[in-house]
Order: structure tokens, then C-alpha cells, then sequence
């Protein structure tokens, strides 16, 4: 240590003159009308600077006719590592391809980390996340489990840059 | 005697509400300011919500003291299973007390004449009557107008220590204890300095009552200057100030409550509103420490250039102004410049990191009471010539 820096008064004044000139900036602004802080005052502010990328929402497909393409195989509900979804399945025997489909499809938000392993692992293309930004934060974590009502949202059919897939051809066709 | 007792009573009630107001708008202070400085917002979300409405009420974050307050209040009064049961509940008042009594030989304002108080043409009425109750008696703004004033803070503030020292011992706690003996040893090695720094105050005014000390800053240095303590010995206001701050045991002397290490030192074995009584003994000695600075270094409760009378400035104009006006000149002008040393402590809490504890003892006995000692005998000296 320098002779400058024994002289513990001075680097005092130094240090109190950074924190110092920080505190009047900061408080000039709140004087003068802006915000002088870089905190959002969140839920009274949002901030505006997500990814354009961001995925934050689950959504579940649909076959053209109206029906959820989940067969309630529970491969996303397995792959899950917040083991976060929960799936009720029932029977469905008038459509012979299709005998399962979800009768209760439910992610927990409070739960979910956004990891995609769902999509993943899903064979049929029946759940993928959307360009969203979440809105997730609440004051009820009973409030916050997305149900099939809220995942079905969005319909693929009418979207064109994400068309529904041509089905692959069958095994005893001619 | 009856005219005594109201205008003595109302200086205790003034005393004892000002040190506690003030004590509860620095933690509000603390948190703004410390926010602020470190580009954030602060605590307010506190709010007083009007009864059948949905208006609320969030005063920047002042109702943030009085949730503390009553969560204090609230919380559970645990006993541990300590031996001391009389020590373990008498430390906290030992260590609030003290800190109360200092303020009552501060001066916080000139002399008042309570008959003299109204003018006579505006309000004849309540003039005459004051008049008749008070007649000519005039009283300095003291609690207590003691000779023997700078004595008497450095004897209560050394009955600071047992508080703490009663605290750890009573806690049945090795880290309390090792936290109180730290508080100890750090409280009395200081005390020896600021005694130091002190004494050569009192060469300088030639007197140990802190009413003359503010009436002698009220002259002029060189014809021009105000002769504040501040420019006559500022070597005495920077060790005062230390030391003070390491009575305090605030950061940057902090180690016997430090947060990160002892959980929260001499003091973990207390609960609600014992452990709130530390709390704000501690805020109430910032007050205090303030309090003493501004009256011994910072001209008291007088502005620059400014008497009992008026002001009076060095080219020989004066400007002279009622009794009322200047009373609550005075008394303004002392709890705003309170409160701005009191925000300096503050920013210097938040500023600058925490001394080791052997760094401690070496900068109280090795650095500041050598350079205190300095300073006392060059004072000695100086006023030996020039008298």
C-alpha cells in the first residue's frame, strides 16, 4: 500500500465521492420529474426488452377436424423434469387410428422451466411453444396451472407458416 | 415555579419526540438513500388504506417504519433459557437510555422568552397573557442547562457499554458473548479518543457548557468567516467524527453485530420489541452523534452570521427579526442540519466496507488517539501563545 492509500482518509473521500456523485445524480432526476432508478416497478410496469424469441407458451395442435392430435401417451408428461404436467386420458373407440385423447391436459406454471423437453419428446407433434412473452407471476399458485382450454389457443390450420402435416402413408395401402 | 415546570416540560417532550421522529425517518432514510445511491427504488410498498375505499396511501415508503414498529411489537417475547433473568431484560434498557440522556445537555435553540413569544399588535390577547404567566424569565433551549455539559456526555455515553456487555453475557450464547466483548473493547477504546478530540474543543471555547460553545461559533473568524469548530479545528471534527461512528458500531466499525458472521452479535438472543429497543437505540445515538457534531463543529442551531437578535452580517448590516420568527429559525435550522449530518453518516455506512477487528484496535490506539493527542497539545500550544 502506498503512503496515499495509509492515509485511509483519502481513499474515504474518494469512495464517498463516487457514491456520493451517484446519490445526487440519481436523486436530480427524481427531483426534475424522471425515474432515477433502473428498477422496474413491477406489476405496475412491465419491461418491454424480451427476446423477440422468447418462448414462453405452451400450445396444444390440432387435426383438421377440431380434434387435439395429443394421443395421451404421456411421453412429455415423463420427460418432464419438473415433473409439471399432468395428463387424464380417456378412451375414444369411435375413431379407430386415434383410441386415446386427453379428456385433462394441465401444466403447472408454477413449475415449469421453460426447458422444451416436452416438445421434444412428444411423436406427434402435439404440443409446441409459441413465440409469447409469459404472464405468469400471480398472487394464487392454485390459479396458476394452464388447462387444456388456455393450451388450445391456437389453431394451427389457419396459420400458414405453420402448416399441418401431410399424413404419412399407410402401411396396407395399394 | 409552575412557569418553569410547562416551559421545562415542553422542552423534555420536545427532546424526547424529535430524537424518536428523527430516529424513525433515518431508517426510512437509511433504506431510501441507500437505494437511491445504488440506482434502485426503495422499500415503498407500505401503504394506509382509507376504510370503505380502495385509496392507499404510499408516502414515498415512510409507512415502512411504522410496519416495522408494530411487527415488532407483535412477535413473540422469547426468553431463552439464560441463568441472568434480571440482566437479559435489563441490557436493552441499558443500552436505550443512555443514548436518550445525552440529547438533554444539546442546546436546540437560543434563548426563549416565552413573555416576549407573540407580537403584542397582532394578537393583544394570548401577547398579554403570555405575558402575565411568564412575565420576563427567559430560558436557554436546554433540557438541562448544565456547567459542566461535554462532562456530562462522556459519562453517559460511556453507561452505553454496559448494555451491551449485559447483553452478551445474559445471552448464554458464545457468540453473542465473543460479539459483546468485541462491542466492548471497540466502545471504551474509542471513547478514549473522542475524550481526546473533545478536550481540545473545550481549550478552544474555553468552556465545557455546549450552550457558550454555540454562542462563541456565533463570531467571526478573520472579520469575515463564521467561527464554526469545523474551520477553527478540523482535524478534531474528523476524529470526533470516527470515533463517534465506532460508538455507534456502525459500519465501517461494525464487527460486533456483523451481519454476515455473528448472526446478528450481542443482540441474537432477543426478540420483538427488546431487540426493536436496540434497533433504535442505535438510530436514536445517530440523532445524538449528529446532534453533538452539529452543535460543537457546525455553529448549533444558529445560521451563519446569525444571533439571538437577528442577523448581523460582517460589512455592519444587520437584519433584525422578531423572537418568534428567530426561535423557529433556530429550531429549524438545528434539526435540518441534524438530519443532513445525520444522512452523511448514512452515505459513509454505505460507502465503505468493514474494518477487521484488529484493524479496529489498531486504528483506535495506534492512529486516532496518537493523532488526537497531536492535535490537543498543538492546540495547547497555539492558544498558550495567543492569549
Amino acid at each position: 500500500m502506498g503512503w496515499r492509500e495509509r492515509i485511509f482518509i483519502i481513499e474515504v473521500l474518494r469512495g464517498l465521492n463516487i457514491t456520493g456523485s451517484v446519490f445526487l445524480g440519481n436523486m436530480w432526476k427524481w427531483i426534475t420529474g424522471r425515474k432515477g432508478a433502473l428498477t422496474t416497478y413491477y406489476p405496475e410496469e412491465r419491461r418491454s426488452d424480451y427476446s423477440p424469441n422468447n418462448r414462453g407458451r405452451h400450445v396444444l395442435t390440432q387435426r383438421p377436424n377440431g380434434e387435439v392430435q395429443c394421443v395421451s401417451c404421456n411421453l412429455c408428461a415423463t420427460a418432464c423434469p419438473a415433473y409439471c404436467i399432468e395428463i387424464l386420458s380417456h378412451a375414444n373407440f369411435a375413431d379407430p387410428a386415434h383410441p386415446k385423447a386427453p379428456e385433462r391436459f394441465e401444466i403447472d406454471y408454477s413449475r415449469c422451466i421453460f426447458c422444451g423437453f416436452c416438445v421434444e419428446a412428444c411423436p406427434e407433434d402435439a404440443i409446441r411453444m409459441v413465440k409469447d412473452i409469459p404472464d405468469l407471476p400471480g398472487f394464487d399458485r392454485t390459479a396458476m396451472w394452464g388447462k387444456m382450454d388456455l393450451l388450445l389457443h391456437w389453431h394451427p390450420i389457419t396459420n400458414p407458416r405453420k402448416p399441418y402435416p401431410p399424413a404419412p402413408p399407410r402401411a396396407d395401402a395399394p | 415555579m409552575i412557569p418553569d415546570l410547562v416551559v421545562h416540560g415542553a422542552f423534555m417532550l420536545f427532546a424526547i419526540t424529535f430524537m424518536m421522529l428523527l430516529a424513525t425517518v433515518f431508517t426510512w432514510v437509511e433504506r431510501k438513500q441507500s437505494a437511491i445511491m445504488s440506482d434502485r427504488i426503495g422499500a415503498n410498498r407500505c401503504y394506509i388504506r382509507i376504510p370503505f375505499t380502495n385509496i392507499k396511501f404510499v408516502a414515498w415508503g415512510l409507512f415502512h417504519g411504522i410496519a416495522d414498529g408494530g411487527k415488532l411489537l407483535l412477535k413473540e417475547n422469547f426468553t431463552p433459557a439464560t441463568y441472568d433473568r434480571l440482566c437479559y431484560n435489563l441490557a436493552p434498557w441499558l443500552a436505550a437510555v443512555p443514548v436518550l440522556l445525552i440529547f438533554a445537555v444539546v442546546p436546540f435553540g437560543g434563548t426563549l422568552a416565552p413573555g416576549r413569544l407573540v407580537d403584542a399588535d397582532t394578537f393583544p390577547s394570548i401577547a398579554a397573557g403570555l405575558h402575565a404567566f411568564f412575565g420576563d424569565r427567559t430560558y436557554t433551549m436546554q433540557v438541562a442547562g448544565l456547567d459542566a455539559g461535554l462532562l456530562f456526555v462522556l459519562a453517559i455515553s460511556g453507561i452505553g457499554v454496559l448494555g451491551t456487555m449485559l447483553a452478551g453475557w445474559s445471552s448464554n450464547n458464545k457468540f453473542s458473548l465473543m460479539g459483546a466483548s468485541r462491542a466492548a473493547s471497540q466502545m471504551i477504546s474509542y471513547e478514549v479518543a473522542m475524550g481526546l478530540a473533545l478536550i481540545s474543543m473545550v481549550v478552544t471555547y474555553g468552556t465545557l457548557d455546549l450552550d457558550a460553545m454555540v454562542k462563541w461559533q456565533s463570531g467571526l473568524l478573520l472579520g469575515a468567516v463564521p467561527a464554526w469548530g469545523l474551520f477553527v479545528q478540523p482535524f478534531a471534527f474528523v476524529f470526533f467524527l470516527t470515533a463517534s461512528i465506532a460508538e455507534n458500531k456502525r459500519i465501517p466499525f461494525d464487527l460486533p453485530e456483523a451481519e454476515s458472521e455473528l448472526v446478528a452479535g450481542y443482540f441474537t438472543e432477543y426478540t420483538s420489541m427488546k431487540m426493536g429497543l436496540f434497533m433504535l437505540s442505535e438510530f436514536i445515538e445517530i440523532v445524538v452523534i449528529s446532534a453533538l457534531v452539529v452543535t460543537l463543529f457546525l455553529g448549533g442551531y444558529n445560521l451563519p452570521y446569525m444571533t439571538d437578535a437577528g442577523f448581523a452580517f460582517p460589512g455592519g448590516a444587520t437584519w433584525s427579526l422578531s423572537h418568534f420568527t428567530v426561535v423557529v429559525l433556530q429550531v429549524a435550522t438545528f434539526a435540518i442540519k441534524t438530519f443532513i449530518v445525520g444522512c452523511f453518516q448514512i452515505q459513509i455506512r454505505w460507502t465503505l466496507p468493514r474494518f477487521r477487528y484488529d484493524q479496529l484496535m489498531s486504528l483506535g490506539w495506534k492512529i486516532l488517539l496518537p493523532l488526537a493527542a497531536v492535535n490537543l497539545v498543538v492546540t495547547v500550544l497555539l492558544r498558550w501563545v495567543t492569549l
